[in-house]
């Protein structure tokens, strides 16, 4: 009995012990990728949409390649590229148990992808200066629905990134939770990866 | 489910924390939990599956209610021609929420409600992996409920109203042909209701996927089960399609975008595509735990396991996938072009197979059974032989011609409430007679419930058995009138008697539940034991009803219908006798040490600010931003709340664990909120 006991808690100093599951994935975990399956159809439905709707607007129409600053954009993209590796690197830092190595890593992350959204509030100033707005056209309904739908993951991200922080700035956020860290990674590069499809269906194709 | 077991078996060893130290402060000290399991409190921040589950149950049929009401206005004002009951604008209100309420706030959460309460039990888990995001999706769906519903009254009486159908045409849809605000409660309304649904999905799959009891392989699964678990999959694809058109929809109505415009040069097939592709496997959304609780009863009823059970889970998964590839067979009149529709009229007449596997299948198994006609077995029969002539008539649309033909007739509408009436309802329906005793611990009255079913069975076909000789009359769908010289009356009429026949069923199923409960409590509260029906599955081998930590002990499983294989064995010469007694087997529920979570006021609260951001988005922005500030806030309550509250543990046992709910979901809450 005795040595049951100090094997039960042995593997309770195992940082995934509690995830006894049938899979043996956690809950949290299978809960995000299965929501990440259901996000796939959203973000299909909306560029299926753009894709729909993109020629059809009026010859003299304000159109795609009226605004388009596709180096700008391009430069904003390899951004939120970048904020993919330092999330792996937040990751791999927590699991080795550096938590300041964390810290700084998922700042850089989630200023990385601030400086995308910036970029996009940006971006969208410009265009909506140059005449292309929300109601303008199928074109502006369409790009703007999209885009800002990614933003608005992309903003989601950065709150849940920086939740993180806080909580290991004020010290609930040890090695055992490195999980968390790992699903909120996940959400993080679907939402790259969703950018990666939407820059070059939106920007790069020939208009 | 593992923890709870280590809780039983050694309970010391959960003092441990396995997870760090959860967050159990209390800031403000308004960060505690609810406690207590008795009272109105129990209800609105339970989070027990079971009593969601009833909950859910309850809702659908105040719902089903309010939709049959509409339903018979509908049958009274066809009932003779020129009819004048309701106006042709109240007339379009009617039928449109008639059709909203019964597929949204009816067939959807009656079968929400057994997901709910089976799906834990029969995999033998103590309940589903998120019970507080559980519980939130109990609360958004009735707000999105309430919203449409309120859609009927607020402004005056059907003033407001949705009226452009349940698939909701645009440009029919838009501002300027539907300039009240009658659409976008639909808008606003299906997407909560989306949410909820969505949640729901996301959970049960991982509750399934993950908290399967010990030897509970997936193919040892009962198939109400499997098919449950193919619906969560189909909603999870499913609704984010129809969100993605009900926001364009949004966009379009309240902030002038051009998705529908026709004037801006849109193109209205885009809903038609985004609407049906959500559309179609809607349906099997639908039928599917019908099929699945079909599934249940007839072994139970023929004392015969499921004929074919590899093949019963087969066709459920290829209906699932099939489900996607016929979309357009809505669409066959809209234009999509001659190869569409051809491509789509061979799909739909292959998704057929499937669905006629599942009923060679059921008919093999009732083959050679010994047969008990109980009320939940003639429901099922029911399902059985009116699915099939629904089915039937759906395979004639696939013929593109003929439906070319039949497109927008009564001869749609007959096919489709011979699916969602007679296989859906009435599969539903059987479903409540068979897990009433397990749910509430006592039977209800099997001879009203015969009666009840004989006069629905008979008011169904009475009223839309006719209907589809008035759609190859031409009687064409959605017309609020029609002429004495055009031949309509007789048949319309007896569809109207229909109508007032199966609400006089209703009625009969609904005294049966009254008159049953009073008997009951008149008898002193009788106990009805663990398995009145000699049934198969893991919930019937607790007690009735299923106690709140739903097992004493974890259960190893050791192959398909393990509670008949422990109650019977076989003798030398390979004849079935019992080796042991339900109630010998069963667990009587008397183990209170196992770990339950606490309930939460989050939910409720969370779902309250869902439906203030609604009435905001219909009315008044500012209401939008007193939601959002009830919304956020609920988040934050929700991540704050201690996993367990030490004040609280005395009704739930004395270990804190932080298992399950508390600190845990908090981030996907956050991306789904």
């Amino acid at each position: 009995m005795a040595d049951t006991m100090a094997a039960e808690a042995a593997t309770h100093s195992a940082p995934r012990e509690e995830h006894r599951t049938s899979t043996g994935i956690s809950n949290e975990k299978l809960a995000m990728w299965v929501f990440l399956g259901s996000e796939c159809l959203l973000f299909g439905g909306l560029i299926s949409t753009y894709m729909f709707n993109k020629g059809r607007i009026g010859p003299g129409d304000i159109g795609p390649a009226d605004v388009f600053d596709i180096p700008f954009t391009s430069v904003s993209s390899f951004v939120l590229l970048m904020s993919s590796l330092t999330m792996v690197f937040a990751v791999s830092s927590i699991v080795r148990g550096d938590l300041r190595g964390n810290r700084i890593w998922l700042a850089t992350t989630a200023a990385l992808g601030a400086t995308f959204v910036a970029g996009q509030v940006y971006e969208f100033t410009a265009f909506y200066s140059e005449g292309l707005g929300f109601t303008t056209n199928l074109f502006g309904s369409s790009f703007y629905a999209l885009t800002g739908f990614h933003g608005a993951h992309v903003t989601i991200g950065i709150i849940m990134l920086m939740s993180l922080f806080v909580m290991s700035l004020r010290g609930n956020l040890g090695p055992e939770r490195a999980e968390k860290v790992e699903i909120i990674g996940l959400y993080w590069h679907f939402v790259d990866i969703v950018w990666i499809v939407i820059f070059t269906i939106v920007y790069l194709f020939p208009q | 489910m593992t923890v709870a077991d280590r809780t039983i078996t050694a309970p010391e060893e959960t003092l441990a924390l396995p997870a760090g130290p959860a967050i159990a402060r209390r800031p403000l000290g308004v960060f505690s939990r609810p406690q207590g399991s008795e009272g109105w409190q129990s209800w609105l921040f339970t989070v027990d599956h079971k009593r969601i589950g009833i909950m859910y149950g309850a809702a659908a049929l105040f719902f089903f209610l309010v939709g049959g009401a509409e339903a018979l206005f509908i049958r009274l004002q066809l009932a003779v021609p020129n009819g004048s009951v309701i106006g042709a604008g109240t007339y379009n209100g009617v039928f449109t929420m008639h059709g909203v309420t019964m597929i949204f706030l009816v067939a959807m959460p009656m079968a929400a409600a057994f997901a709910n309460y089976l799906l834990p039990l029969q995999i033998g888990a103590r309940d589903v992996a998120f019970p507080r995001l559980n519980a939130f999706s109990f609360w958004c769906f009735l707000a999105g409920g309430l919203l449409l519903t309120s859609s009927m009254l607020i402004g005056g009486w059907f003033q407001n109203v949705p009226d452009g159908g349940w698939f909701n045409y645009a440009p029919n849809s838009g501002l300027l042909f539907s300039p009240h605000k009658g659409i976008d409660f639909y808008a606003v309304g299906l997407q909560i209701t989306g949410i909820a649904s969505l949640v729901s999905s996301i959970n049960l799959i991982v509750t399934v996927l993950n908290m399967r009891t010990r030897g509970m392989s997936l193919f040892r699964m009962p198939v109400l089960t499997w098919m449950l678990l193919i619906t969560q999959f189909l909603l999870l694809f499913a609704i984010p399609v129809i969100t993605v058109a009900l926001f364009l929809l949004m966009f379009d109505r309240l902030w002038d975008a051009n998705f529908f415009n026709v004037a801006a040069g849109a193109d209205p097939l885009l809903w038609q595509h985004l609407f049906w592709i959500f559309g179609h496997p809607e349906v099997y959304i639908l039928v599917l735990p019908a099929f699945g609780i079909v599934s249940e009863i007839i072994p139970t009823f023929s004392r015969k396991p499921i004929f074919g059970y590899n093949f019963m889970v087969a066709s459920g998964i290829a209906i699932g996938f099939m489900g996607w590839g016929v979309w357009a067979h809505h669409m066959f009149t809209s234009g999509v072009g001659p190869l569409a529709v051809a491509a789509f009229s061979v799909s739909t007449m292959f998704i057929a197979v499937p669905t006629g596997v599942k009923v060679l299948n059921w008919l093999a198994t009732m083959y050679g059974g010994r047969l008990r006609f109980t009320t939940p077995m003639l429901y099922a029969v029911g399902v059985v032989s009116m699915f099939t002539i629904g089915g039937l008539s759906g395979v004639t649309h696939s013929i593109a011609p003929s439906d070319t033909q039949q497109t927008d007739t009564y001869y749609v509408v007959a096919h489709f409430h011979y699916v969602i009436f007679g296989g859906i309802i009435l599969g539903l329906f059987g479903g409540l007679h068979f897990w009433w005793p397990k749910i509430f611990g006592y039977m209800l009255d099997e001879g009203w419930g015969k009666a009840a079913f004989w006069v629905i069975l008979i008011g169904f076909n009475l009223t839309f058995g006719p209907m589809h000789i008035l759609g190859l009359q031409g009687m064409s769908r959605r017309i609020a009138t029609y002429r004495a010289d055009e031949g309509f009356a007789f048949w319309n009429m007896v569809a109207t008697v229909g109508a007032f026949v199966i609400a006089a069923g209703v009625a009969m199923l609904l005294w049966n539940i009254y008159k049953s409960t009073r008997d009951w409590k008149r008898a002193g509260r009788p106990d009805v034991g663990p398995d009145p029906w000699d049934a198969r599955s893991l919930e019937w081998m607790t007690a009735s009803p299923a106690p709140e930590h739903n097992f004493d002990r974890e259960i190893e499983v050791e192959g398909q219908d393990e509670f008949w294989h422990r109650k019977y064995g076989r003798d030398e010469s390979g004849r079935v006798v019992r080796a042991a007694t339900a109630s010998e087997i069963a667990h009587d529920g008397s183990n209170t040490k196992v770990h339950l979570p606490s309930p939460s006021y989050w939910p409720i609260v969370l779902s309250g600010g869902i439906l203030l951001v609604g009435y905001g988005l219909i009315y008044n922005l500012w209401l939008v931003a007193a939601g959002m500030v009830l919304l956020v806030g609920a988040m934050y309550g929700w991540i704050l709340e201690p996993a367990d509250d030490p004040e609280a543990a005395g009704h739930h046992g004395e270990h804190e664990d932080g298992r399950d709910d508390g600190g845990r979901d908090d981030e996907e809450a956050v991306t789904v909120g």
